[in-house]
């Protein structure tokens, strides 16, 4: 029996969703995003809700996008708690300060840190809570406090063999002293924390009944679609509607500083309407801005001086010597391209603001939206429903206030819809960056090692306090910090906005960047060396044995050093980033066309305490799919100042048919819990370019990957 | 005013007969399981049943449905092979951000109905057309193999 994923707004009452669960029936959809539900007798903090009831509310501060993040959360509540994990309902947060990543200090969900961030307030909300449950039992048993336990939502006084239901306890614990510093358990006591719990999102998820943003149903609710200036940056000109408005279904035309709207009765209607609409724009400064300059601009940057991210040891010593190599890498722009397309439902009236949508950053959208409407922040209400998808796009919220502009003119709650084209030419992409490394090496080993990264600072833009010394702290998130600990060490960042293209998150994050490059590299040092990619990797390892424990496990599961046939290959990566130490072997083919297999992948991870096994095997299983899509195929293009790729016509995703069979091996930790959603995605680039160097001798420096060098019909 | 026979049920849709059943579902009735992904299509997230062969409903207009049957993700399950799959979805914990599952298990469905115990080829060429951004495919090829022999 799986429990739900809360209630209320479809009717349900707390008592019939008790017996719905308890009866087996699978049901979810979304209660109100406000706390205090009646019946929550018990709410000791932020996180737990213990109604008379039996139900235990638990709060979900992170946002459920696909990574399984409201099961785990729940289980790290649920296990300090002792709370039956059946009777367990899943409620996302509303915006408050309480809820803010600490990571971060904004409400937001990314960057892997769901589980890094909220491990330790977590457990002691869940201990604490059990805690004064004990104590409300042991005064209403008349027994000592010690001499009590928990367990599936029940205190048990074995001696009298007593017991009480947190349900029945739940008005007396409400008036027990908060335990500021609660025991919590050890892992040797957890029931949920390590066990592969199934998630309680998915199954409405089989059904068609869970509610996504682009699911919100108002009542009256009417459909829009938009249109921006196709251009970065240009403005809406001039605009005729009259053939639009004969459209029949077709009920309004919105036309804003740089977007216009039509709004109908269907989102077909709607999208006919969009299309009957002409519309001149104004397409400013960046309309002739093309690929070819961003690159040339991005390659001038990089040749300036960098801010330092990290100095070590003695730089010219090290170079003075040696064996010198040095190599440029660079990466695309890439579109997030969630399955879900970016929508927002907003109801707006002169005295309130209502919204529905799925994001990262709900705080954000309430703040944004408050400023766009003119209302005070109290008056705009945002509902949070799950995720099609977010992988970095909706951790911004630019979606939800072209939104709330549009419902300004309209009578009613209305649902604002991306067409996937609108969607993929409207992103906040993956900066193109370049790398310039130098290693020098000595007696088979790096002793020298520059890393210079050049490319757009979305901390900057994003996160400002974080953005110090002209240093992006994501950009250089891996290398400043790169596993092998070479002893004379130069980082250097260079900030290089491109121009016109907004730039964004995306799944893997500066890591991607960074361990495509290391990683790369040490695979080129090692062959030019002639020492076996592995063995080089480890021998540069002892100051990290949970990384070398990593690959020797990869490398025993992924049958390194195994014969394979002609134009095959196996290519290993390794990384510590996001708390989690990864390595990973690519089985990758490439035919005399230069077209690749890739048949393999096979992963070994130390993430520290698996909270949810499962859920992290399908994290990576996810990431590799994701990092391969990119590398064997994606990249956004400008030209006239727009988006070249459209749809997943000419923007293409990894299909079933192209999937490789992939395997993960968990190694066991006592560690603090690592970060994992974006892991795998920045694992596989390296681990391919490998396997391709190691099937045809020829060394891809860019992604994604190209075909033309890998057949040998053009230099590297 | 068209009127469609889905999950078993004549509906009555105020619509043009132009109207994608993708919209038709979505927007005019309310049935929100089948998905918008890309609307030319790419990627098998609106798929749906007609007449039992999976289809891209954001290519079939109502207009040209006539009184063939049509199976949504809200009505697979009524079906022991639709059922099947959703269990062998769930056993298999596919399901990550779910939002292509719908269709994803709209063509597993509508492929196990034709072909009881398919090959890996089989499953390559009716699932193809589905887009998972998630990257659940390992998992889908091995729940349609468990749906396959449950």
């Amino acid at each position: 029996m799986r429990a739900n994923v809360s209630a209320e707004a479809r009717g349900l009452s707390r008592r019939e969703l008790l017996k719905a669960g308890a009866a087996g029936f699978l049901l979810v959809s979304f209660r109100m995003p406000f706390a205090h539900a009646a019946g929550d007798t018990f709410a000791p903090n932020s996180f737990i809700r213990v109604g008379d009831d039996d139900i235990v509310t638990l709060i979900m501060p992170q946002v459920e996008m696909g990574q399984g993040i409201y099961t785990t959360v729940g289980m790290i509540l649920a296990d300090e708690l002792d709370a039956d994990f059946n009777k367990v309902v899943l409620q996302h947060a509303p915006p408050a300060k309480e809820y803010i990543n600490p990571i971060f200090g904004v409400q937001a969900t990314g960057g892997s840190t769901s589980v890094r961030a909220f491990w330790d307030p977590l457990r002691k909300a869940g201990a604490s809570a059990r805690a004064m449950l004990i104590e409300a039992a042991a005064q209403q048993l008349g027994v000592d406090a010690s001499t009590c336990r928990t367990s599936n939502s029940e205190v048990i006084h074995d001696a009298s063999g007593r017991k009480l239901g947190y349900g029945a306890i739940a008005a007396l614990a409400a008036t027990m002293k908060p335990v500021a510093d609660p025991k919590l358990k050890s892992a040797k006591d957890y029931t949920l924390i390590g066990t592969p719990v199934k998630r309680k999102d998915t199954p409405d998820k089989t059904n068609g009944k869970s509610q996504y943003g682009i699911d919100a149903m108002p009542a009256g609710v009417k459909f829009a679609a938009i249109a921006q200036c196709p251009v970065f940056g240009g403005k809406t000109g001039h605009v005729d509607d009259s053939k639009a408005k004969t459209i029949k279904g077709v009920q309004q035309i919105v036309v804003q500083d740089d977007f216009v709207a039509v709004v109908g009765d269907t989102t077909w209607t709607a999208l006919q309407g969009l299309d009957a609409l002409d519309v001149t724009w104004d397409e400013g400064p960046n309309a002739s801005v093309n690929s070819a300059q961003i690159w040339e601009a991005l390659r001038t940057a990089s040749t300036g001086n960098g801010a330092v991210a990290k100095e070590a040891g003695d730089i010219k010593a090290a170079f003075d010597g040696g064996t010198r190599h040095d190599a440029v890498y660079e990466l695309p722009f890439l579109a997030h391209a969630p399955m879900e397309p970016l929508n927002c439902t907003v109801h707006y009236t002169k005295d309130a603001c209502e919204v529905w949508t799925g994001t990262q950053v709900i705080g954000r959208v309430q703040e944004d939206v408050a400023k766009a409407v003119g209302l005070p922040i109290e008056k705009v209400t945002v509902h949070n429903l799950y995720i099609g998808g977010g992988f970095g796009r909706r951790l911004e919220q630019e979606m939800t206030v072209k939104a709330a502009l549009i419902a300004m003119h309209v009578d009613g709650p209305v649902k604002v819809t991306w067409r996937r084209e609108e969607d993929m030419q409207h992103d906040v992409y993956r900066p193109i960056y370049h790398n310039s490394v130098s290693a020098s090496v000595k007696d088979g080993k790096i002793v020298g090692w520059t890393h210079r990264i050049t490319g757009s600072a979305v901390i900057a833009r994003w996160l400002p306090p974080a953005f110090k010394n002209g240093v992006d702290i994501d950009a250089v998130d891996g290398a400043a910090d790169e596993p092998y600990g070479f002893p004379n060490l130069k980082v250097e960042y260079i900030r290089a906005e491109p121009p016109a293209v907004p730039t964004g998150f995306w799944r893997g994050v500066g890591p991607n960047n960074n361990f495509f490059t290391i990683e790369s590299f040490v695979d080129e040092i090692a062959h030019k060396e002639k020492v076996d990619p592995v063995e080089f990797r480890l021998k540069h390892l002892d100051g990290n044995p949970r990384l070398q424990a990593a690959i020797q496990l990869v490398a025993a599961k992924g049958n390194w050093g195994a014969p394979l046939p002609a134009r095959m290959g196996r290519g290993i990566a390794a990384q510590n980033a996001f708390g989690s130490f990864i390595a990973t072997i690519c089985e990758a083919e490439v035919d005399e066309s230069g077209e690749v297999r890739v048949h393999r992948l096979v992963s070994a991870v130390d993430t520290g305490i698996q909270v949810n096994p499962d859920t992290i095997i399908a994290q990576l299983e996810g990431g590799l799919i994701f990092g391969l899509t990119a590398a064997l195929f994606g990249e956004i293009t400008i030209a006239k100042g727009r988006v070249e790729q459209s749809n997943f016509n000419d923007y293409r995703m990894l299909r079933i048919n192209e999937a490789p069979k992939i395997e993960v091996h968990l190694i066991p930790s006592t560690q603090h819990p690592g970060g994992i959603g974006e892991t795998g995605t920045t694992a596989s680039a390296p681990a391919l370019v490998n396997a391709l160097f190691a099937a045809t001798g020829v060394r891809l420096r860019r992604l994604p990957i190209d075909r033309d060098a890998l057949a040998g019909r053009k230099p590297v | 005013m068209i009127t469609l026979q889905i999950n078993g049920q004549s509906r009555d849709v105020e619509a043009g007969p132009d109207t994608p059943l993708l919209w038709a579902l979505r927007d005019v009735l309310g049935m929100t399981g089948t998905k918008f992904g890309c609307g030319i299509a790419q990627c098998g997230a609106c798929t749906v049943h007609l007449d039992g062969e999976a289809v891209r409903s954001c290519q079939l207009s109502i207009g040209s449905v006539g009184n063939r049957p049509i199976t949504t993700i809200e009505g697979v399950g009524s079906s022991e092979i639709g059922a099947k799959v959703q269990k062998a979805w769930l056993d298999l914990e596919v399901v990550q951000c779910g939002y292509c599952q719908s269709g994803q298990i709209m063509s597993a469905a509508a492929l196990l109905a034709h072909k009881s115990n398919p090959s890996d080829d089989d499953i390559d060429a009716a699932m193809a057309g589905n887009i998972c951004r998630c990257g659940t495919y390992v998992r889908i090829r091995e729940a349609i193999k468990k749906a396959a022999t449950a």
